[in-house]
């Protein structure tokens, strides 16, 4: 197992009190494995990968309880100083908004080779050879020239690509892909999915990729993670969710979302909104939304109960939702 | 809701004439008259030619000179009917903001016409204009930062009223406002709240609210649910398709997002680099693209559903959209279609049905801007 969180839990101090924001998430990763972490915003999708990745902000974050178990090694044991050599080496992110991660007043090229030269102890002139290279490699048209240039002097597709490029500059085994292509038109996004799974190919990496668009999870993942309000309500590999999702709030994802080859008639709409997550609901954090929702949901926290090999459900009404 | 209701309007007090009625009208009066003049159903409530919007690129700190021209729009015509939804799609660039702005009048057109019941909107100033504007309203993308966060919502809502008092008398404002809250699904006791007291999805709906507060005829939407989350965009769509049956409104539904602009248009707009590239209803658009362009867009939408993923044909389109600063000669899509050959480059293709289509009964046959038109389908819907 390359990557595996166990038990998480991620708390915000704030002026209002404490915002739980992961509540024992549990997930892993193979190598050469697509896991999609599906949820809405303050679902706690993006705190897990930072936490995961040890670039949370704390305080006001703090890690309540559990485990990050990265080949084997609880990260969370270990001095900064160690987990800053894995990072960058061992596991890498792509973030969505590539403008405002580049550093706007270094060049795209001694960004790129700043890896090598932080990371491998390369001198300055060999890094740079490594830049156009790896310029080249995730097809940024004429790269020798463009080296130099600086961040805004790319489009939003090119921004993208090099923030891949960094990424993989020293070949990780885990990439954490924070919505890459939300920012991106879709002719543009298709294009930049596609590399990332080449890439990912080649190099057999295990691939985190966070996104709130259900038609990206179809295309690239293997398996599912649905989170919501800081849990994950339902896990399972991509074609047994889409056929038949086994926790209300997939379900409700599913039909709600308009279909391209199909006219439909009025839209199914989850009522209400996301829990404030300084106050979640007693009981299944759903329930107030839930059409199922029963007294049981209102006062029991759903265990993740085991619905086939690999998929769960943390709905006590899992085997009627799904049945229809 | 008596007052928000559309007065039953007399189907045949115009001809139905399909060529622009220009309208010669010097007094305000008369436009007012004429504003007031019931429409016809199957004469379009707005009709758009020709348009063109080009932005000055200038040079100099003391002289400033013109030194070129972002192309933002170039030369766009569709006609939107009474009750209807019209998407317009496009990418990053495509000029699809820029008609929005131009059809509120918030940007001044370089050339061509928009015309609202035979008047000639783009030429219209002062009292003319406002009185249009009523007519015209815009729900905007952003509910974070389209709402003045120093204001109450009941301010918000009835800010309309300010400027054009005769829709609601001072006293009753409160009322209406109450109303109109009660309309987009709100707690019409959350009048005294402040933006920040509500989620992006009932910002989203206080925005529609203060675009429906003067009984507007048409409704531009310029990515009113793209800021939202997947449940929530669901919600507000829903709330918007109920208000346009309820009030029949007419909508310019501009997105980025094909699935969702399908559900709700009647019909659908392609745009690329500021031009129309293909025009026609969501059957003939979805199902029959004949421009390559718009067959690229459609492949490139990942759909839900993970059985597909094997079987849909991807077209990948390379490189990025060139700068409308510096548009390509002849067809704009050309450096980046698979199709392109000589004559892409030196004529122009118009907007029109091809003539290979001309005549045929055919959901195929709709106007599409490409010298070689042919269908294909790649939703796979058929």
């Amino acid at each position: 197992m390359l990557l595996e969180v166990r038990d998480l839990q991620v708390e915000f101090k704030t002026r209002d009190g404490v915002a739980k924001a992961v509540n024992g998430v549990n997930y892993s990763v193979e190598a050469g494995e697509t896991l999609a972490v599906l949820g809405e915003s303050g679902s706690g999708k993006s705190v897990t990968a930072q936490a995961v990745m040890g670039i949370l902000d704390m305080p006001p974050g703090r890690i309540a309880g559990g485990e990050i178990l990265f080949q084997g090694r609880d990260l969370l044991k270990l001095k900064e100083d160690e987990r800053r050599k894995i990072r960058g080496s061992e596991m890498a992110m792509i973030f969505q908004d590539a403008l405002s991660s580049l550093n706007p007043v270094l060049s795209v090229g001694e960004q790129l080779s700043e890896m090598f030269t932080v990371h491998r102890g390369m001198s300055r002139k060999d890094g740079k050879a490594k830049a156009v290279e790896l310029m080249d490699r995730v097809r940024i048209p004429a790269a020798k020239e463009r080296v130099g240039q600086y961040p805004h002097q790319f489009s939003g597709g090119m921004r993208q690509r090099i923030m891949i490029a960094m990424a993989m500059a020293l070949e990780p085994s885990l990439i954490i892909a924070d919505e890459p292509t939300t920012a991106l038109d879709v002719t543009v996004q298709a294009q930049v999915m596609d590399l990332l799974a080449e890439l990912q190919r080649e190099l057999n990496m295990g691939l985190i990729l966070i996104t709130h668009d259900l038609g990206v999870v179809a295309d690239v993942a293997d398996k599912i993670a649905a989170m919501y309000a800081g849990r994950i309500v339902e896990q399972a590999p991509v074609h047994e969710i889409y056929k038949a999702p086994a926790h209300p709030y997939t379900k409700g994802l599913l039909e709600s979302i308009p279909r391209l080859d199909q006219k439909g008639q009025e839209l199914y709409a989850i009522k209400g909104l996301p829990p404030n997550l300084m106050h979640i609901p007693p009981g299944c954090a759903f329930n107030p939304r839930c059409p199922m929702a029963q007294d049981i949901c209102r006062s029991e926290v759903p265990p993740l109960f085991d619905v086939a090999p690999d998929r769960q459900s943390a709905c006590f009404f899992w085997k009627e939702t799904l049945d229809g | 809701m008596a007052e928000l209701d559309k007065k039953d309007e007399a189907v045949d007090a115009t001809p139905n004439v399909t060529d622009i009625v220009k309208v010669d009208a010097s007094t305000t009066t008369e436009v007012e008259a004429i504003l007031d003049a019931p429409v016809d159903r199957g004469e379009p409530i707005l009709q758009v030619r020709n348009l063109v919007k080009h932005f000055p690129l200038t040079s100099g700190i003391l002289f400033r000179r013109q030194v070129g021209a972002v192309k933002a729009v170039d030369g766009v015509s569709f006609d939107l009917y009474q009750g209807e939804t019209l998407g317009i799609v496009g990418e990053s660039g495509c000029g699809k903001s820029t008609v929005a702005r131009l059809l509120m009048t918030l940007e001044r057109a370089t050339a061509g016409e928009v015309f609202y019941k035979g008047q000639d909107i783009t030429k219209l100033s002062g009292r003319a204009l406002k009185a249009v504007r009523r007519n015209i309203q815009m729900v905007f993308q952003d509910p974070y930062t389209s709402l003045n966060p120093r204001m109450t919502v009941g301010d918000i809502i009835g800010e309309p009223f300010d400027i054009h008092p005769e829709v609601a008398p001072k006293g009753d404002r409160r009322r209406k406002v109450q109303e109109l809250l009660d309309v987009v699904g709100l707690n019409p006791e959350y009048i005294n709240r402040y933006p920040h007291q509500f989620s992006g999805g009932q910002r989203q709906r206080i925005g529609i609210a203060r675009g429906l507060a003067l009984n507007p005829e048409i409704i531009i939407c310029d990515e009113p649910v793209s800021a939202l989350d997947v449940s929530v965009q669901a919600q507000v769509i829903n709330l918007m398709e109920k208000l346009q049956n309820e009030f029949n409104l007419s909508y310019v539904f501009i997105a980025h997002d094909l699935s969702i602009v399908r559900h709700i248009s009647d019909r659908v707009g392609v745009m690329y680099l500021g031009k129309m590239a293909e025009i026609g209803t969501d059957e003939q658009i979805y199902e029959h693209p004949t421009h390559p362009y718009t067959q690229a867009l459609l492949s490139a939408v990942p759909v839900p559903d993970p059985e597909a993923r094997e079987h849909r044909e991807r077209i990948i389109l390379t490189g990025d959209v060139p700068s409308p600063a510096n548009p390509p000669s002849g067809c704009r899509f050309r450096t980046r279609c698979w199709k392109a050959e000589d004559r892409c480059s030196t004529e122009v293709p118009l907007l029109a049905i091809p003539e290979r289509f001309q005549g045929l009964d055919s959901p195929v046959a709709h106007e599409s801007a490409c010298h070689f038109a042919e269908e294909k389908d790649v939703v796979g819907a058929a």
